[in-house]
C-alpha cells in the first residue's frame, strides 16, 4: 500500500502555491478547474513526474513509482504492435512473464482484436483505450488521468470513462484532472477544484455541484455547464 | 567561326555515346574507380555515423552549459566547405604536421578521414533534431513507465530508426559527391587515390569527354538510388510502423 498520499506546502514555481492534501484510497478524486489553473501539474508533483520547488510529496509505502501509472491527454505510443507496446512496460516494471501478462491486460480490456496491429496507426480512441491496457496490465494502486478524453469523440469517450469504471471497481485509486463537468459528475466520488494555482475547494461531487462552497467554484460551474 | 560553334555540339553527343558503351562494356578503369569512390564514402560514413549519433543523441538529451551554442555550431558545421576540410586534414596529415608521422597524406584513408569530418556534423546534427523531437514526445511517457538513462535512451533511438537512416544516407550522398576533400588530401593519384568525382574533374580539364561523363552518370545514379532508397524505406516503415 502507497496511500494516502501527503502533501506538505507543495508548491512549483509560480503556478501552484503552496498547498497541504492527503489523498486517500478508495473514492475517485477529479481535479477541476479552467485551462491554466494548474491541474496538469498537479498531477505531474504528485506523480513524480516534476519536483516541486518547495514543500514534500510523500507516499506511504516501499517503492512507489511502480505501484502508479498515468494516462496521458495524447497517449505515447512505441513504433511497434500493440501487445510489444504494453508488454514493454510490464518489462520495465520487471514482470517475468511479459508477454502473457500483456495478452491478459489487451483480453481483458476487450482489445486483443488489435494486439498485432502497429500502435500507431490505430484511432486516436483506440490509442488511448490501449494506453488505459497499458496501465491496466501494470495493477497499480493509483492511477492519473490528465484529461484523458479531451480529444476524443463522444463515443470513444464513453468507452474511456467504463475502463475507467473498471479500474474503480478493481480497487484502483483514480486520480483524473478534466474540465468536464458531466464526465467529473460521472465518475467522481470528490473534487478538488483549483483556481489560478490555488486549492479553492474540496468537496464531494454532489456538494459540490449542488452548494459550491467558493464563488469562484461557482462561477466556473456556472459558465461551463451549458456546454456540458 | 561557324564550324568551332557546331564542334562542341557534336563532342557531346559524341561523348555521350563513348560513356555509354564504357558503362555498358563494365569498363576496367571505370569499374576500379567506382569501387574506390563507394569503399571510401562508406567507410566514411561508417565511422561519422559510429560518432555522429551518439554525439547527436547526446547533445539532444543533454542539459549542459553551452548547449545552444554547440548546437549553432553543429547546424553551421553541416555546410562546411569541403576544400577547407581538405586544407585542413592536409595540414594535419603533411609531413610537417602534427600527424605527419603516419605517412597518411595521399592515401584512401585520409580521403576517409576528411570526409568523415566533413559529413559527421551533418549525421549528427540530423540526428539531434531527430531525437530531440521524439524526447520530446516520449519522455514523460518513458518516465512514468519507469525508463530512465541510457535504457530510456536506447528505446527512443530504436523507435526513430529510420529516421536516423535518413541522416546517415544525406552523408553519404554529400560524401559521395564532394570533390574538394579528396582532391587535396588523396591527390588524385592514377590506380590508388582517383575517384569519381576527382576523375571528373580531371578529365574534363583534360578534354577527355567520354570517361568524365560516365562516371558522371555513373554518380548521378548512385546519388539517386541513395535517395531513392532512403525514401522508400521511410514510406514503408511509416505504413507498417505509424
Amino acid at each position: 500500500m502507497i496511500l494516502p498520499l501527503r502533501l506538505e506546502q507543495v508548491s512549483y514555481q509560480s503556478i501552484i502555491e503552496p498547498l497541504t492534501l492527503d489523498l486517500e484510497a478508495g473514492p475517485s478524486t477529479i481535479i477541476l478547474g479552467a485551462n491554466g489553473a494548474g491541474k496538469s501539474v498537479l498531477m505531474r508533483l504528485m506523480h513524480g513526474l516534476l519536483a516541486p520547488t518547495g514543500g514534500r510529496v510523500t507516499w506511504k509505502g516501499e517503492n512507489p513509482r511502480r505501484h502508479q501509472a498515468m494516462v496521458f491527454q495524447r497517449p505515447v505510443m512505441l513504433r511497434r504492435s500493440a501487445l510489444a507496446n504494453v508488454a514493454y512496460a510490464l518489462k520495465l516494471a520487471g514482470a517475468s512473464d511479459a508477454a502473457r501478462m500483456a495478452a491478459d491486460a489487451l483480453r481483458e480490456v476487450g482489445l486483443w482484436h488489435l494486439a498485432h496491429r502497429p500502435a500507431r496507426v490505430l484511432s486516436g480512441g483506440e490509442q488511448q483505450r490501449l494506453a488505459l491496457a497499458r496501465a491496466w496490465a501494470l495493477h497499480p494502486e493509483v492511477l492519473f488521468l490528465d484529461e484523458p478524453t479531451a480529444s476524443l469523440d463522444p463515443s470513444a469517450t464513453r468507452e474511456i470513462e467504463a475502463l475507467i469504471r473498471a479500474f474503480d471497481a478493481a480497487g484502483t485509486k483514480v486520480v483524473m484532472a478534466t474540465h468536464n463537468l458531466g464526465q467529473a459528475r460521472r465518475l467522481g466520488d470528490e473534487v478538488l477544484f483549483l483556481h489560478q494555482g490555488r486549492l479553492v475547494e474540496r468537496a464531494p461531487v454532489e456538494r459540490f455541484f449542488t452548494q459550491p462552497a467558493s464563488a469562484e467554484a461557482a462561477a466556473f460551474i456556472k459558465g461551463e455547464l451549458p456546454w456540458v | 567561326m561557324r564550324g568551332s560553334l557546331r564542334e562542341p555540339m557534336d563532342s557531346i553527343s559524341e561523348s555521350f555515346r563513348a560513356a555509354a558503351s564504357l558503362i555498358a562494356s563494365g569498363d576496367a578503369t571505370l569499374g576500379a574507380i567506382v569501387l574506390l569512390s563507394l569503399g571510401v564514402s562508406l567507410s566514411a560514413v561508417l565511422l561519422a555515423s559510429l560518432l555522429g549519433l551518439p554525439l547527436g543523441a547526446a547533445i539532444a538529451v543533454g542539459r549542459f552549459p553551452g548547449r545552444r551554442a554547440v548546437i549553432v555550431l553543429l547546424n553551421a558545421l553541416m555546410g562546411l566547405p569541403p576544400v577547407v576540410v581538405g586544407l585542413v586534414v592536409y595540414l594535419l596529415l603533411s609531413r610537417a604536421g602534427p600527424l605527419g608521422d603516419f605517412g597518411l597524406l595521399f592515401t584512401p584513408q585520409a580521403m576517409v578521414i576528411a570526409q568523415t569530418i566533413l559529413i559527421l556534423p551533418i549525421i549528427a546534427a540530423l540526428c539531434r533534431q531527430s531525437v530531440e523531437d521524439a524526447w520530446r514526445e516520449y519522455e514523460e511517457q518513458l518516465r512514468s513507465l519507469g525508463a530512465e538513462g541510457v535504457g530510456a535512451a536506447l528505446t527512443v533511438l530504436w523507435d526513430i530508426r529510420f529516421s536516423l537512416l535518413t541522416a546517415v544516407l544525406a552523408g553519404l550522398g554529400r560524401a559521395a559527391a564532394e570533390v574538394g576533400a579528396v582532391m587535396i588530401v588523396g591527390g588524385n593519384i592514377d590506380g590508388v587515390t582517383r575517384v569519381m568525382t576527382t576523375t571528373i574533374a580531371l578529365e574534363t580539364s583534360k578534354g577527355d569527354l567520354p570517361l568524365a561523363l560516365g562516371l558522371g552518370i555513373v554518380l548521378i545514379a548512385i546519388v539517386l538510388a541513395i535517395n531513392a532508397a532512403a525514401y522508400l524505406v521511410k514510406e514503408a516503415a511509416q505504413r507498417k510502423y505509424g
